[in-house]
């Protein structure tokens, strides 16, 4: 029998709690969709559209979708995985990712989602936006090449460490990621390596400087299983600075 | 992957290395004893493996590397013409890759950095030989010049990867790359 507060996700039946999401319920139920701007300790705003799911018969965003009783979401279905691949090669070709020498593949979300979409090229011409790369901060590096301007660093920065170091500037592919100081610079901010936000991105935009590539291939996060097994915020954990 | 019909002859295969490192190459040779089994089902046409020049009519090309001069253009034109399966080899191919780091700069500033400016740099002077290919403005991935029929990324596919799509290219369908074998890096 059908609980009042369920809902169908492929064919299998999803409780949830009042307040949910159509994505926090499936995730607290160990159902995984994917998905990149969505954060359980921030607030949803379905920017980044990976986690796409056909409710009732209409395209709607997981993480923004309020869950409701007897409502038929379909996920894991060929053509809202055709439109996941679709909206991640969009944020390929946008942005400038070179995975093979990036410091943070193998534990990249966006990577991570690319295998288990199953996403194998790039299909739009690459619009090779030029972004400053700044490495003004001790500490931190900001690559903006790799930013899919999902907004978790702005969240953080603000509602966590209290700062607002962080916030989107520009309209539609020239979107980016820009630094609440004089000159635009993180050097001339008080950001620390502990921050909330040093630690939350979801690709490589904000790195430290020191520590990467200690992970051999093969052993880190994404290599062995994929993000639909072992989810998106695990490499928080792992990416904590380097003892000095 | 569509329009693919089942070969029950030795399949031919032309290989090249375009703006790559050959280590895609290196990959596919890391088969090892199973070069064995794939010399019983296949015979190399042109490729670097065997130094073959011409290119004949082939069932798969395999395709290293994107493209960044004149040359990566005409060879490519070349396997597409001639390839019934043309396969986008690594990341490089796929995406541009490591080369493709340089379209944040004028192909003057790259020249000017490399030939002139560079550290180390004796006798400065920037080449123009006749024989060497003139550089495109940009490095491109093989999809922005001709069809691809299938994307192998990785840097480099592992050797799995080759073995999966020969066996599927000749029993006629789609290659089956598992999570071990799809890897952007």
């Amino acid at each position: 029998m059908t609980s009042e507060r369920a809902f169908t996700l492929d064919d299998t039946e999803v409780e949830f709690e009042p307040g949910d999401s159509l994505l926090t319920a499936a995730l607290a139920s160990d159902r995984y969709i994917p998905h990149l701007c969505a954060h359980p300790d921030f607030s949803p705003h379905g920017s980044c559209r990976v986690c796409l799911v056909e409710v009732d018969g209409h395209n709607r965003p997981a993480c923004t979708t309020a869950a409701q009783p007897g409502m038929t979401i379909r996920s894991d279905i060929e053509p809202i995985n055709v439109m996941r691949r679709q909206l991640l090669q969009l944020l390929f070709v946008e942005g400038n990712h070179f995975c093979p020498s990036c410091e943070q593949s193998g534990q990249c979300q966006l990577q991570a989602t690319v295998y288990t979409v199953g996403m194998t090229d790039l299909h739009y011409p690459p619009l090779g936006p030029r972004r400053e790369l700044d490495a003004s901060h001790p500490d931190l590096l900001l690559d903006r090449d790799r930013c899919i301007g999902c907004e978790l660093c702005v969240k953080a920065s603000s509602e966590v460490d209290q700062k607002h170091i962080f916030s989107l500037g520009g309209r539609g592919t020239h979107t980016q990621l820009i630094v609440n100081s004089e000159h635009n610079q993180l050097g001339e901010t008080d950001m620390t390596p502990d921050d909330r936000a040093a630690h939350i991105c979801p690709v490589g935009v904000i790195l430290f400087k020191t520590g990467n590539y200690a992970q051999p291939t093969g052993q880190r996060l994404y290599d062995q299983q994929p993000i639909s097994a072992i989810g998106n915020h695990r490499a928080e954990d792992v990416d904590l600075p380097p003892t000095p | 992957m569509t329009d693919i019909t089942p070969i029950n002859r030795k399949l031919r295969i032309a290989t090249c290395s375009l703006a790559g490192c050959f280590g895609c190459h290196m990959s596919f040779l890391d088969i090892d004893e199973r070069i064995q089994a794939l010399a019983e089902i296949a015979k190399f046409d042109r490729s670097p493996l065997t130094d073959h020049g011409d290119l004949g009519q082939c069932d798969i090309g395999l395709v290293e590397g994107g493209l960044c001069n004149e040359d990566n253009v005409q060879t490519l034109s070349l396997f597409r013409r001639q390839c019934r399966v043309l396969v986008a080899v690594g990341a490089c191919a796929v995406t541009g890759g490591v080369p493709a780091m340089r379209n944040h700069y004028s192909l003057t500033e790259c020249l000017q950095e490399s030939f002139i400016n560079g550290v180390g740099v004796d006798d400065p002077q920037i080449p123009n030989d006749p024989e060497l290919p003139r550089l495109l403005d940009k490095v491109r991935p093989l999809q922005e010049w001709i069809k691809v029929d299938i994307s192998m990324p990785g840097c480099p596919p592992p050797a799995e990867a080759f073995v999966e799509l020969i066996t599927a290219v000749r029993e006629g369908r789609t290659p089956d790359f598992t999570y071990s074998m799809r890897h952007f890096d």
